[in-house]
């Protein structure tokens, strides 16, 4: 099925955002060989194993930088430099939470904004994908009917649902809510499927035998057994939603991260973007990993029987 | 009047239909089980003994004929007749505790308060000696312990009958003699009724009251009941040595042998 070719997607934008984990480990290296002495060669081995993960990244941003500044230090030069977005910018970089009135909020705030248009179109996406994928899962008719139609509207980007959306709906923020959802449902539904079909026959037998009942079954066998399926596709999900986000809201208004952008691009504020770009990078990196993180700790024994 | 038997396969057939092609598995199985009686089922691989134990299980409905238990048609999968599987078919996002505790919240939910399902479900791990081991998950102990583990989830059900599948297939020679030690004594102390699918001459002679012998598919049926009269407790030593032990093994190689041989030449 479709599902490595989703799951490698997920793994590049994983990888596409390593600088910022450096960013959050860098500060533990200075503190480790301080602990205790009898722990000093050990710390001092884990403090190396730290630089020996930091540092290529470190040096790596320090590259790309530099590379950026030469490119864009000349006079006439259509982008800003890194120089130029640390002058003009500052604010937004070092106070993501100030607040100065309705339109003049910090970065932190709009992420919020954004964050929370996420949760709730992420959310109804989950529960109705896991549910719609565990009947699909279960019946081989409607995973013969839906599955076409299925992989078909997946590949429908985003920003295609808005225009629908707007007339449905007739308001912004909604039409925002239902395209993240629309977006992110899609690979939750197929993976939970392929995760119901796959739970082993014994388990099946185990549930026959004791006599459990459909409730039982669905909380006790299908949705343990096809958790490690069901993570992948919510990590796929939130990935895109985080994606959908930032395109809806560049269209739909607001006071949201892409709105921001949009904004920002009208009155040719073109540092801001590029910082706003960043916020947009870790937060998608850290919804990631906190999917993932979430998924790990669900899924603890379900790997090996 | 004459005594009923406590299970009873009454003339089954089985067949499977693929395609337009019917295969015949099983053909004309009667057989009568007592109560407390320990039976062995064995036969090559492939004879479909192991459809066999599925249907008495439930979990295969029979083409023709009836499987009987206490004179009731029984025709789906139930707790009264529990089933070792053969690779354990433990749950592996529950502990061990957590997988007998749910076959005896579900069996006896409704008959039994919570302390005392909690003193069920450790008394039935003591059973097979894995109390230690109740807060590991399946993943984390040895095969042998696995299927430890689904005896005691077995046993935790009451069952009228117990059927084992091959229990100890997939066990090394060792820790296989140590489980058909545990399982005699269980047998000697519970008295179920035990249905064991097995390949394993041995063991079917060691455990069993009665070997049941079946033919070559396609269409095996019972070639031939050996009872074996050896006297309980039976210690695994003193048996190897036994004349009537020896006996009843020469008996059982010979039928396979024999009807393995049948098959080659057809």
């Amino acid at each position: 099925m479709s599902q490595p070719a989703l799951k490698t997607k997920a793994d590049a934008v994983v990888a596409a955002f390593p600088s910022p984990k450096s960013a959050t480990v860098l500060p533990l290296s200075p503190s480790e060989p301080a602990r205790a002495g009898r722990l000093l060669a050990k710390a001092g081995g884990r403090a190396r194993q730290v630089a020996v993960n930091v540092l290529p990244p470190l040096v790596t941003l320090a590259l790309i930088l530099l590379v950026w500044q030469m490119l864009t230090a000349k006079a006439g030069a259509t982008l800003p430099s890194p120089t130029t977005i640390w002058a003009e910018s500052k604010d937004l970089i070092t106070q993501p939470f100030f607040n100065f009135g309705p339109q003049d909020i910090g970065l932190g705030w709009r992420v919020m904004v954004s964050l929370q248009r996420v949760a709730i179109g992420f959310g109804i996406a989950a529960i109705v994908g896991v549910l719609v994928g565990a009947v699909i899962g279960q019946s081989v008719w409607a995973m013969r009917g839906l599955d076409p139609v299925f992989q078909v509207l997946r590949t429908v980007p985003p920003l295609a649902w808005l225009p629908l959306s707007l007339a449905a709906f007739r308001d912004a923020n909604p039409s925002a809510i239902f395209v993240i959802f629309i977006t992110s449902v899609w690979p939750i539904i197929i993976n939970t499927a392929v995760g119901i079909r796959n739970i082993p026959q014994d388990y099946r037998n185990v549930a026959a035998v004791l006599r459990l009942n459909s409730l039982e079954f669905f909380w006790r066998i299908m949705i343990p057994s096809a958790a490690p399926y069901i993570f992948t596709g919510l990590r796929i999900g939130v990935g895109l939603s985080w994606l959908a986000i930032v395109a809806a809201e560049m269209l739909t208004g607001g006071v949201g991260i892409g709105f921001f952008i949009w904004d920002a691009w009208n009155s040719s504020k073109l540092p801001d973007i590029v910082v706003a770009l960043l916020y947009i990078g870790v937060v998608g990196f850290v919804l990631d990993r906190i999917v993932a993180l979430i998924g790990r700790v669900a899924t603890r024994g379900t790997a090996t029987a | 009047m004459i005594a009923r038997p406590y299970l009873k396969l009454d003339q089954i057939d089985k067949s499977f239909t693929r395609g337009g092609r019917t295969s015949e598995v099983l053909k004309g199985i009667e057989l009568a089980i007592d109560k407390g009686e320990f039976v062995s089922i064995i036969g090559h691989s492939g004879c479909g003994k192991s459809t066999l134990l599925n249907i008495i299980a439930g979990l295969t409905p029979v083409t023709q004929g009836a499987v009987l238990l206490e004179d009731r048609e029984v025709n789906a999968p139930g707790p009264d007749r529990a089933v070792v599987f053969q690779n354990h078919s433990l749950l592996p996002w529950l502990t061990v505790y957590e997988n007998v505790r749910l076959a005896v919240d579900k069996v006896f939910g409704r008959t039994k308060s919570k302390v005392e399902r909690h003193a069920w479900t450790l008394h039935n791990l003591d059973l097979v000696q894995m109390g230690h081991a109740r807060d590991k998950r399946p993943s984390e102990i040895s095969g042998g312990m696995k299927q430890r583990v689904g005896i005691a989830r077995a046993l935790a059900m009451e069952p009228k009958v117990l059927l084992l599948d091959e229990p100890f297939g997939a066990l090394d020679a060792l820790t296989r003699a140590h489980l058909q030690d545990s399982v005699m004594q269980i047998h000697a102390t519970l008295g179920n009724t035990v249905i064991m699918i097995t390949h394993d001459v041995d063991e079917a002679v060691l455990l069993s009251d009665r070997i049941v012998m079946m033919t070559n598919g396609p269409a095996a049926c019972i070639g031939d009941v050996l009872s074996v009269p050896l006297e309980r407790p039976r210690k695994r030593l003193e048996a190897a040595s036994d004349p009537a032990y020896l006996k009843c093994r020469e008996a059982v190689l010979r039928f396979l042998y024999e009807r393995h041989r049948y098959v080659e030449a057809a």
